[in-house]
């Protein structure tokens, strides 16, 4: 009995170090970001970028919190297909940010679905930083 | 006596051909010789498949359309709007996405929902399931009311709101569970 609860306490302790502000993952992007210009990453610009408007779909302006709510550490629900969104926070989702190949499938198909465009380096950058915060 | 032996060497036929199916994909002899399994849809058995489509909506089993509709939406010029939505994969993540499919699309399938969907697209390339005629036909009896007008339903593309066993292929009417509409039958 008391062994599983060290294995427990053991593993819960893994989960909140890898809930820590900075992830191998985001570490290797942000150097990613820097070689493709971008210089120092803000969380307050990544704050402002999180709320800015882009484009208009169904008589909303679209911006990041349309879909992932205002409160990061609770679930989102996408805006067309209801799909439950798992928090952004990784204080609340130890497993957001843990990998670079998934953040950037998502910051180019949400970029693009929010603003048209596809964001830059530097608002990657920033905004990383902001949701790493959380 | 010779009977007996007639029946043992049928035995031994029905095993044999059986197990060698159960390994391979969907063939026709496993779709001759164990009728129940064959009566729905192929359940989507692709874990990329499952991931990737499913971080944004139900996995539609790939038996649900034919290869030629899977192939005009599963393309990378597509998926940047699909359905309004930018669903961009990576090269390797669409190969695996679009193998699976063309691999398990309706007219490869020999389970009947998939059958049916093969006869009803002959002619057509329906890139909506929903526009599928067999799937209108099957649900053009059910008020608008339960479908559109339902807030936890919202539409046909929403398969699982209402066929609970949506997620292993399953979608006979004993199986469907309309919300809001408890004694709809």
């Amino acid at each position: 009995m008391k062994k599983q609860y060290i294995l427990m306490s053991l593993i819960g302790a893994l989960f909140m170090a890898s809930a820590a502000s900075a992830t191998p993952a985001t570490d290797e992007l942000f150097a990613r970001y820097k070689a493709e210009g971008a210089t120092g990453f803000d969380a307050e610009r990544g704050k402002k970028d999180w709320t800015k408007e882009g484009k208009v779909e169904d008589g909303k302006a679209m911006n990041c919190t349309i879909c992932h709510g205002d409160d990061l550490s609770k679930p989102g629900k996408h805006h067309k297909t209801g799909k439950v969104i798992d928090p952004m926070a990784p204080s609340a989702n130890p497993e957001r940010f843990t990998d670079a190949k998934k953040i950037e499938k998502w910051f180019k198909r949400n970029c693009n679905d929010a603003w048209g465009r596809e964001c830059t380096a530097q608002e990657k950058g920033d905004i990383l930083k902001f949701l790493l915060s959380k | 006596m010779m009977h007996t032996k007639f029946k043992a060497a049928l035995l031994a036929v029905v095993l044999l051909t059986s197990s060698g199916a159960a390994m391979a994909e969907e063939t026709f002899w496993q779709w001759l010789i164990t009728f129940t399994r064959q009566k729905e849809v192929k359940p989507v058995d692709n874990k990329t498949y499952a991931d990737e489509c499913g971080s944004c909506h139900y996995a539609y089993p790939p038996g649900l359309l034919p290869g030629k509709s899977w192939a005009k939406l599963l393309d990378a010029k597509a998926l940047s709007n699909h359905f309004g939505e930018d669903a961009s994969l990576d090269k390797d993540t669409l190969k695996t996405i679009y193998d699976y499919a063309m691999e398990n699309a309706a007219e490869k399938s020999w389970y009947k929902r998939s059958r049916k969907i093969t006869v009803a697209t002959e002619d057509e390339t329906p890139i909506r399931i929903t526009d599928v005629r067999y799937i209108k036909r099957k649900h053009h009896d059910i008020p608008e009311k339960m479908i559109k007008g339902n807030k936890d339903v919202k539409s046909l593309s929403y398969c699982n709101a209402c066929h609970t066993q949506a997620d292993k292929g399953v979608f006979d009417s004993d199986t469907v569970s309309i919300p809001n509409y408890p004694d709809w039958d």
